[in-house]
């Protein structure tokens, strides 16, 4: 049982590397087109966006399923997706800006759509340090409460790419989409119906 | 170095059917057949004409150097095609090298002269262009999304195509209309932008030397995903300006409004002249990637056509929301 899960551990790790593979054979290959800067950036950033989406999956499916032993991959998808995120800013920081530190810090103060996508990636930095177990332990039930902000940054995240569509906006309504769906499952929908079925009850005999 | 001086009697490159073309002799008699069988049926077939392949594209022979041009080297033949924002089919900067060759007729093409001028009327694309002589004008081009190339056209002077319609002296501007035709422009079906695309220049812009109606790049004719066959090159301003594959040139009185400027007046305006030191509201403007380059280069004021425009501009404050 321990060596199956090790082995699904390490499958899942492979699987979360393939954007990254693809992402490297692209640009080597000349298949990233002819601004493969622009080709990384917006495959790093959506990469990090989906892993994200899907770690905050990971319970309600949990839930939904039946499948306990989903919550076992969680942290990685989590990390993951930090990772992508990670290589989001570094591509802006690097090839945007050289590294310049001032010129990086103008642009997050002066664009919002920076702004906001920065604050996603610092939120997150706290997010990952304490996803180690001594760290979950130690922070016991506040562990739980500082988790929750994952939903924050995950709306973030959604928020910077509405902001820098100039007008085609169906890709980030689609995660909007999937988000919205995340926080409604996260509200337990059983008990919501039956508030629902409950409330329109009421409506009705008021009518 | 061996260099190789052609003889008169030399075959030249561009006169030798490329294989490719032979090789497909049958399907062009088949496609003649066709053709033939069809225009008794609906004779606007006749000449219709698309631009399926790159290979194809007719070289436009002999062309005129311009100080105008640019030394800095140009970007690919690749770059160049692959890499468009051209809306009418669709968002991705793939897809109109995808899509375009294969829908947009470029033959018969006519583009309707109207307003403010004394010989207005309906022009055949080869009257507009047969009279002039092609130039080649290698020009840096600059989009409001922070990227660039520099870009071989093949054109003619505004100036010269514009004078012959005698514009009166109410034309202030000139509005140009891009092709409107779902058949062609699948994206169209859809009311992403308020199609068709329209832009406009001041008349003194559009007569400036710099300003060309573009009908090919590399020496060849204008690929389908660049705005086939005719489209507007204005190198001081964002691309966006440049519209594509032209329809229709009107001399009005009033600005015209042009489609971005419809869209999200908070972020366009009119003259959309390139600025390193005004932001667009959502992103800088101060550095652009050279399509090919990792790194980010400073953008130049006019894009480095300063010297050239500057004075149209005199006494405008070009930082004013008016004048964006």
């Amino acid at each position: 049982m321990v060596r199956g899960l090790l082995l699904a551990k390490i499958g899942v790790f492979l699987l979360c590397l393939i954007p990254l593979v693809i992402m490297g054979s692209a640009v080597v290959t000349g298949a990233a087109g002819p601004n493969p800067v622009e080709y990384l950036s917006h495959e790093t950033g959506q990469w990090g966006l989906r892993l994200l989406l899907l770690t905050l999956a990971v319970s309600p499916l949990r839930r939904l399923t039946g499948w306990a032993w989903l919550i076992r991959f969680r942290r990685m998808l989590g990390l993951f997706a930090f990772f992508y995120v990670c290589c989001h800013f570094l591509v802006f920081a690097v090839f945007d800006h050289s590294l310049g530190l001032p010129s990086i810090l103008e642009d997050i103060v002066k664009r919002p759509y920076i702004l906001v996508g920065t604050l996603a990636f610092l939120l997150l930095i706290p997010l990952a340090i304490t996803s180690t177990n001594s760290m979950m332990r130690r922070l016991g039930r506040r562990w739980k409460a500082l988790h929750r902000f994952s939903y924050l940054i995950a709306a973030l995240a959604v928020l910077h790419f509405f902001m820098l569509v100039k007008v085609d906006t169906r890709e980030p309504l689609i995660y909007a989409g999937v988000l919205a769906a995340l926080l409604l499952l996260r509200l337990r929908p059983g008990q919501w119906l039956a508030r629902r079925t409950a409330s329109r009850r009421e409506v009705q005999k008021e009518a | 170095m061996l260099i190789r001086r052609p003889r008169r009697s030399d075959v030249k490159p561009s006169e030798i059917t490329s294989e490719s073309i032979y090789r497909r002799r049958r399907e062009f008699m088949k496609a003649a057949g066709t053709i033939a069988a069809g225009s008794l049926l609906a004779p606007q077939w006749l000449f219709s004409r698309t631009l399926d392949d790159l290979e194809q594209l007719r070289d436009l022979g002999e062309l005129k150097p311009s100080p105008y041009s640019t030394d800095e080297s140009p970007n690919s033949f690749s770059d160049i095609t692959t890499y468009n924002n051209f809306y009418e089919y669709g968002f991705g900067k793939d897809d109109p090298a995808r899509h375009a060759p294969g829908l947009l007729r470029v033959e018969p093409w006519s583009v309707e002269v109207t307003g403010e001028c004394e010989k207005p009327g309906t022009y055949a694309f080869e009257d507009l262009v047969k009279p002039h002589r092609l130039e080649e004008r290698i020009y840096r081009f600059r989009c409001v999304e922070a990227w660039s190339m520099v870009i071989p056209w093949v054109g003619i002077p505004m100036v010269n195509v514009l004078k012959r319609f005698q514009p009166t002296s109410r034309a202030r501007y000139v509005e140009f209309v891009t092709l409107m035709d779902p058949e062609q422009m699948p994206a169209q079906r859809r009311p992403s932008l308020p199609w068709p695309y329209r832009e406009g220049l001041r008349i003194d812009e559009a007569m400036h030397p710099l300003s060309i109606f573009a009908v090919g790049v590399y020496g060849k004719e204008m690929p389908a995903q660049n705005g086939a066959p005719i489209r507007l090159v204005v190198p001081w301003k964002y691309g966006f300006k440049s519209s594509k594959s032209l329809v229709k040139i009107r001399f009005t009185e009033e600005q015209p409004l042009n489609t971005w400027q419809q869209i999200t007046p908070e972020e366009y305006g009119f003259y959309a002249n390139v600025n390193p030191e005004v932001d667009h509201p959502r992103w800088s403007q101060a550095r652009e990637r050279r399509v090919g380059s990792f790194f980010r280069q400073s953008t130049q004021m006019f894009n480095g056509y300063r010297e050239e425009v500057a004075h149209l501009y005199r006494g405008m404050d070009l930082r004013s929301r008016e004048y964006w």
